[in-house]
């Protein structure tokens, strides 16, 4: 026997399928199907957690996703634990090993729980009232210590072994909840053929019919016919079932989050399965059939283990085959209770008595009770519960007052009435309206292209449902283009009906008491508490809300919502539909991080772009540095070689010899058509109508308020065909910019544009020897001076293969740059590199390349400039075409105050010291004694160590910089201030003599 | 236009070897199989609207009008991917870049073989592998055999071209190609539940 | 996320295959360069910024790549209605109220 609670014959499971867990330590024994609260409850286990603040022992109050106490870790290895579960949902398996929280140093006996003797200073409000002085201290000394005493469970500290998945789907009709009328709306939609996605968040369907013992459709008994319907929707290929799937946001457009917990309930989940799996669902219309939840009464000590939801108390007894007391009282606003009263006392258990706070109602599960000889107390109160760790007597008097009567029971039972999961509803903008009579909030206005059913439409009774249900469905399945549906409506025999019940405070709880009567289980919120928020001045409900934290963080106010409204409309003096409704958050239920990055995580968390020529460069064990997405050498060190030692060699080898990068991640862009010149006059300061084909221009392109945006050179192939190169960065958006004025402003132009990026992959041969090193691989191009002068373009090809080969210099030298199609790509490099193994050459890196370039002065766009620095400002205006009467830019170029005088310009800087590496980003100041703060006037944007020039070299933006030729400024650093003189740009080669040496 | 064309001479052998990215690359997944696709060459084509005939006829496939098609005829490929944009893929070695040369209507043929990079997804669950990260539609109604779109899988930007109802053809630049290859080999494990 | 009509894919597409591009409908002076100072602000940094509908750009950034303009509720966050580059403003907007 599976517990001493388990009552045979009652319930579902198979007995014969037991399932041996642990809870604190200590091993139990539950069945196959059961959640762990069920197999807790069968072992007489009330005694779940302690609460958030006053940690105060708490139990079960529900058997679902409203569970607000009995939060646990579940730990399957050290990585594997995961907080705050709700025992009410967490499945149970063999070996399963669960702790309590938020306890120490145990769970009967927690020192915490002394917060709730000294419970007067932590009234509503009282965190942001106390730790207010000394502002430091809420840092160093209040934040750490709350957040180590309060709150719920820990965090794991190790990463997720786990994979999530995700999966974007659409349908037709989506029917959110799987009970009685979920059920019906997704059979009407499914039997037209079109598309259904059915979601429920228990594992198995059939929502309330689980408890609902009264309920029997087409002839059987709910459950079996809600199992039977499941088994058919199973059979049909244009329906998706969604067990343990809950739907926790509902955004704009019909598109709907929903989390599958796929491999959580497993004993063994294996490797291949995802832990969860994140479903995006587009949906043409939305049904939604959510339910309701009951609502506990509030009521002194309400929140004692073993007082619970009185659909809870049917759910554990009716689906689980567990009896939650041997003893039972019953508390209740509404005849659901009495329900549970009947099955509990036909089941065996002793039930105490009903308190009902009415006066006279009148019914057939009243008469049923009666007739069972259940004592039933009209118009009287639950003012008090019994017990500390277990409820152990609940005390009863007349609702007005009178003599106290104490009745020993180990459960109460409670129903306040059942109040509407609108929470979906809400999300999607829906507009929810008060039913006075019903004291409930029902959707109003809808916002999307969705329908409410069932009980969360505020419809009572299983006939009622199932009609509305069915006919939604069909209605949906219509509305999103299905023709006639074939089934049939499933016809409700017998069914339960309730409604009504009360909101708010129960009596012995009322304005004037102090007792703890919570309305808000799990952020501890009294009725008290919101009293005492409206007394301090809060009048919004949503203030009210922040103020006691009620209906917060993961709850989201599923029991504790109507309540808190209720008493602060009360003490307000208003009526509640006045004071509103607060805003329901997504998620509905608490969603893991794991599956909302879904597969977005280790290597594919970013992809990781790498060249043609990338594994040669690995094979030679260069050092890689990210820029962007891409993966570049950054430098070939060789045996004991550091950074500083590689990246030397390489500069003067390139500088002697010649050296071979890898350019290929350039941005690259084919300009193609009559009008390409055109275009390129409009999207560029150069003029490009002359330019000869077979001939290349360094190209500044700016944004229209006149900052360099982009360089790169731009070789002509033909008169209507230009090959455009940017900077690596820069490729994606200077073709979005090159696009968008193409598309926008110049769509007159007959022009069209190809990133053709990775269709070339870049060979750089720079250096005195690099014709010698590309020459004997060439065919069909004349490398000599005259015919292939710097600055020229050709095609012919390399190594058998296609090239357009260009003759251009980022280092000063006589250099080439050698595009191929990048599957040629490496095997051309390795062809070139052992030519260049004959002349001596190295491959160089990113590091090298950008001292070669800071040692010629030629800039990097986005490093020597920062999107506020002219053509001019850069030294560059001699790029700029003077008759061109219109590019993007030109107008911007000329504002006041970019033509102002004392504009920061791009000079080169020598320390006094040439051993001295300034650092970039430094600032630069005329006087060095001036007072703190000192006047900045500019900053240091490259800055390197130039073994060709045998001193440091560096790059500056100063104001009026150009003027101040051969100035003295200075660079204060921490450690002491540095001389450095203002100089020229280009340090090595001034004439530019070994473009062709 | 024509001379502006990236030339290529058929007889001569290219001495370099080409190694072309992830190639061979397989999986196997309940429901799925993916492969990389050998190379095969494409052009990016832009054709205003009084060319596409001229076009058409050179290419010997009749370039789409209708957003989201594509046209196939003897190994050829013409995907629609904007209104005056197709994506050409040419499978059996004849170079559709050859064929536009030939053509003096307005229009741009840019060569693009080495660019793109393509894998097959396949099986009764392929589509359910594309969405672990592709957000469209991807039924039959709404994207029937022959659909073709650019479009995105997790991260990056891709071609997707649907060959037969249980098959499809991703395109992606070749340095994405291994994470489209990597994401679609994860989503493939999941992809039949 | 939303869903966005292409109207040169003639079809809704999901968002993340489309890019905002700000606000439409400002004209690039075929004088540009002649522009006085005002005007050139006016061009350059005004923009209307509403509350309620607005008149913007979007690039079919992943999908046909096409720039084209919508018209879209800043309150509700709806998409009225898109429409092709070059396009002029629409006048009448379907289901709003002048």
């Amino acid at each position: 026997m599976s517990g001493a609670f388990r009552i045979s014959g009652a319930g579902r499971l198979s007995q014969a399928k037991t399932a041996r867990f642990s809870f604190d330590g200590q091993s139990y024994s539950g069945i196959e199907g059961d959640t762990l609260a069920s197999a807790l409850l069968a072992n007489g286990v009330h005694l779940v957690g302690r609460s958030f603040k006053y940690h105060r022992p708490r139990g079960f109050l529900s058997a679902g996703a409203e569970e607000p106490n009995a939060l646990v870790e579940i730990k399957r290895d050290a990585a594997r634990k995961t907080p705050n579960v709700r025992a009410t949902v967490q499945e149970l398996y063999d070996g399963l090993a669960a702790q309590s929280q938020n306890r120490w140093p145990s769970l009967a006996f927690d020192v915490g729980a002394v917060n709730d003797i000294a419970s007067p200073l932590f009234s509503a409000g009282f965190y942001y009232k106390t730790f207010m002085w000394p502002k430091a201290a809420w840092k160093s000394l209040y934040e750490p210590k709350i957040r180590a005493a309060a709150g719920l469970g820990v965090a794991p500290d190790q990463p997720d072994p786990d994979h999530y998945s995700a999966r974007f789907a659409h349908c037709d009709v989506l029917v959110l909840g799987g009970g009685a009328a979920g059920i019906a709306a997704a059979l009407a939609a499914a039997e037209t053929g079109v598309r259904v996605i059915l979601a429920d968040e228990q594992a198995e369907f059939g929502g309330s019919l689980r408890f609902e013992s009264g309920a029997k459709i087409d002839g059987r008994d709910g459950f079996a016919w809600a199992q039977a319907a499941i088994t058919r929707l199973k059979a049909m290929d244009n329906v998706r079932l969604l067990a343990r799937t809950t739907a926790f946001g509902y955004y704009a457009q019909n598109f709907v989050g929903l989390v599958e917990r796929v491999s959580d309930h497993l004993q063994n989940p294996g490797r291949e399965l995802p832990r969860e799996r994140l479903w995006q669902v587009r949906a043409k219309r939305v049904v939604l059939a959510t339910g309701a939840i009951e609502r506990h009464m509030v009521f002194a000590d309400n929140d004692r283990p073993g007082i619970m939801l009185a659909s809870a108390a049917r759910t554990y007894l009716n689906h689980y085959g567990v009896a939650v007391g041997r003893n039972v009282g019953v508390y209740t606003a509404n005849d659901s209770a009495y329900a549970a009263a009947i099955d509990l006392k036909k089941a065996g258990v002793n039930v105490a008595a009903i308190v009902d706070l009415r006066d006279n109602p009148t019914g057939p599960a009243i008469d049923e009770a009666r007739a069972l000889g259940i004592e039933i107390n009209f118009g009287r109160a639950v003012i008090r519960a019994g017990g500390k760790l277990r409820v152990s007597s609940m005390t009863v008097q007349p609702k007005n007052g009178g003599g106290e009567r104490t009745v020993p029971v180990d459960a109460i039972l409670m129903s306040a009435g059942w109040t509407p999961s609108v929470h979906l509803f809400s999300q999607s903008r829906g507009k929810v309206a008060f039913n006075d009579e019903t004291k409930r909030f029902v959707p109003g206005i809808y916002a999307q292209d969705c329908v409410s059913v069932g009980a969360c439409n505020g419809t009572d009774g299983l006939s009622a449902t199932i009609d509305e249900a069915y006919a939604a469905g069909a209605k949906a399945a219509k509305d999103a283009g299905a023709k006639a549906a074939k089934g049939t409506k499933p016809k409700v025999d017998a069914s339960e009906s309730w409604s009504r019940g009360m909101l708010g405070a129960a009596p012995g709880a009322g304005p004037d008491t102090t007792v703890k009567a919570f309305v808000d289980f799990q952020n501890d919120v009294t009725a008290k508490d919101i009293r005492q928020a409206v007394h301090e001045g809060m009048r919004s409900i949503e203030h009210v809300k922040r103020f006691t934290t009620n209906g917060m963080a993961t709850d989201q106010g599923k029991t504790s919502n109507m309540h808190g409204l209720a008493i602060a409309a009360e003490t307000l003096g208003k009526p509640i539909p006045q004071v509103g409704l607060t805003t329901f958050r997504a998620p509905y239920t608490p969603v893991t991080f794991g599956s909302i990055v879904g597969h977005a995580r280790g290597q594919l968390f970013d992809p990781t772009r790498k060249t043609a020529i990338h594994p040669w460069a690995e094979a030679q064990g260069a050092v890689f540095e990210d820029v962007g997405q891409w993966k570049r050498a950054w430098y070939f060190p060789k045996a004991g070689d550091d950074m500083h030692a590689a990246v030397d060699r390489e500069c003067v080898t390139v500088r002697k010899t010649a050296g071979l990068f890898d350019a290929s991640t350039l941005g690259k862009i084919e300009v193609v058509g009559p009008d390409a010149a055109k275009f390129m006059e409009l999207l560029y300061t150069n003029p490009w109508e002359k330019l000869e084909p077979g001939r290349c221009r360094y190209g500044i392109m700016l944004r229209e308020d006149g900052f360099i945006y982009d360089d790169g050179v731009v070789g002509r192939l033909a008169a209507d065909r230009f090959h455009v190169t940017t900077t690596t960065g820069g490729a994606p958006r200077v073709m979005n910019h090159m696009e968008d004025y193409l598309q926008t402003e110049f769509p007159h132009l007959n022009v069209w544009l190809t990133s053709i990026t990775e269709q070339w992959a870049v060979i750089a041969v720079q250096g005195p020897k690099s014709r010698d090193i590309i020459a004997p691989l060439v065919e069909g191009i004349d490398m000599s001076d005259e015919a292939l002068p710097h600055m020229s373009v050709r095609e012919g090809k390399i190594c058998g293969v296609p090239t357009r080969l260009f003759r251009m210099s980022f280092t000063g030298e006589r250099g080439f740059e050698v595009n191929v199609p990048a599957d040629y790509g490496q095997a051309v490099w390795e062809a070139l590199w052992a030519e260049g193994q004959k002349h001596g050459a190295c491959a160089y890196g990113t590091e090298a390349m950008h001292v070669l370039r800071a040692e010629k002065g030629y800039i990097i766009v986005g490093q020597d400039t920062d999107g506020t620095v002219t053509p001019n400002d850069a030294g560059l205006d001699w790029a700029v075409g003077k008759k061109k009467t219109d590019f993007v830019g030109i107008r911007g170029m000329s504002r006041t105050d970019l033509v102002a005088k004392g504009r920061k310009q791009l000079v080169g800087l020598k320390t006094k010291d040439p051993k001295v590496v300034l650092e970039e980003g430094a600032q630069i100041v005329g006087d060095p004694k001036q007072a703190i703060p000192m006047k900045m006037i500019g900053h240091v944007t490259s800055s390197y160590w130039s073994e060709n020039c045998g001193r440091s070299i560096a790059l500056a933006l100063v104001a009026g910089g150009r003027d101040r030729m051969g100035e003295t400024l200075y660079v204060p650093m921490p450690n002491g201030t540095i001389e450095v003189e203002v100089a020229g740009m280009v340090f090595f080669d001034e004439k530019g003599e070994r473009l062709n040496g | 236009m024509a001379k502006a064309a990236a030339k290529k001479t058929a007889a001569a052998t290219p001495s370099a070897e080409r190694r072309a990215a992830l190639a061979g690359q397989e999986l196997s997944a309940t429901g799925v199989k993916l492969a990389v696709l050998p190379p095969a060459e494409r052009i990016s084509l832009r054709v205003p609207e009084a060319s596409v005939a001229a076009l058409s006829k050179a290419l010997g496939v009749i370039l789409p009008r209708k957003p989201k098609t594509s046209a196939s005829k003897a190994g050829r490929t013409a995907l629609w991917l904007g209104p005056d944009e197709w994506l050409v893929i040419d499978e059996t070695g004849k170079d559709p870049l050859a064929d536009c040369a030939k053509v003096t209507a307005l229009h741009s043929a840019v060569g693009i073989s080495h660019r793109n990079v393509a894998i097959s997804v396949s099986g009764p669950a392929a589509a359910s592998a594309i969405n672990s990260g592709c957000p469209q539609d991807l039924s039959l109604d709404a994207f029937p055999v022959a659909a073709a779109s650019r479009t995105i899988l997790g991260k990056v930007e891709i071609v997707l071209l649907r060959t037969a109802e249980d098959a499809f053809r991703v395109e992606c630049w070749r340095s994405f190609s291994d994470y489209v290859f990597t994401f679609l080999s994860e989503a493939a494990g999941d992809a039949a539940a | 996320m939303l869903l966005i009509r292409c109207p040169y894919c003639e079809e809704e597409r999901p968002e993340l295959e489309f890019r905002n591009a700000g606000e439409a409908h400002i004209a690039r002076s075929a004088n540009i360069a002649g522009e006085s100072d005002d005007d050139f602000e006016k061009f350059f940094f005004i923009r209307s910024n509403p509350k309620g509908i607005i008149y913007e750009r979007w690039r079919h950034m992943h999908g046909c790549a096409r720039f084209f303009n919508a018209v879209r509720d800043t309150i509700s966050d709806k998409f009225i209605m898109t429409y092709k580059a070059g396009e002029p403003k629409p006048v009448k907007l379907p289901g709003v109220a002048k």
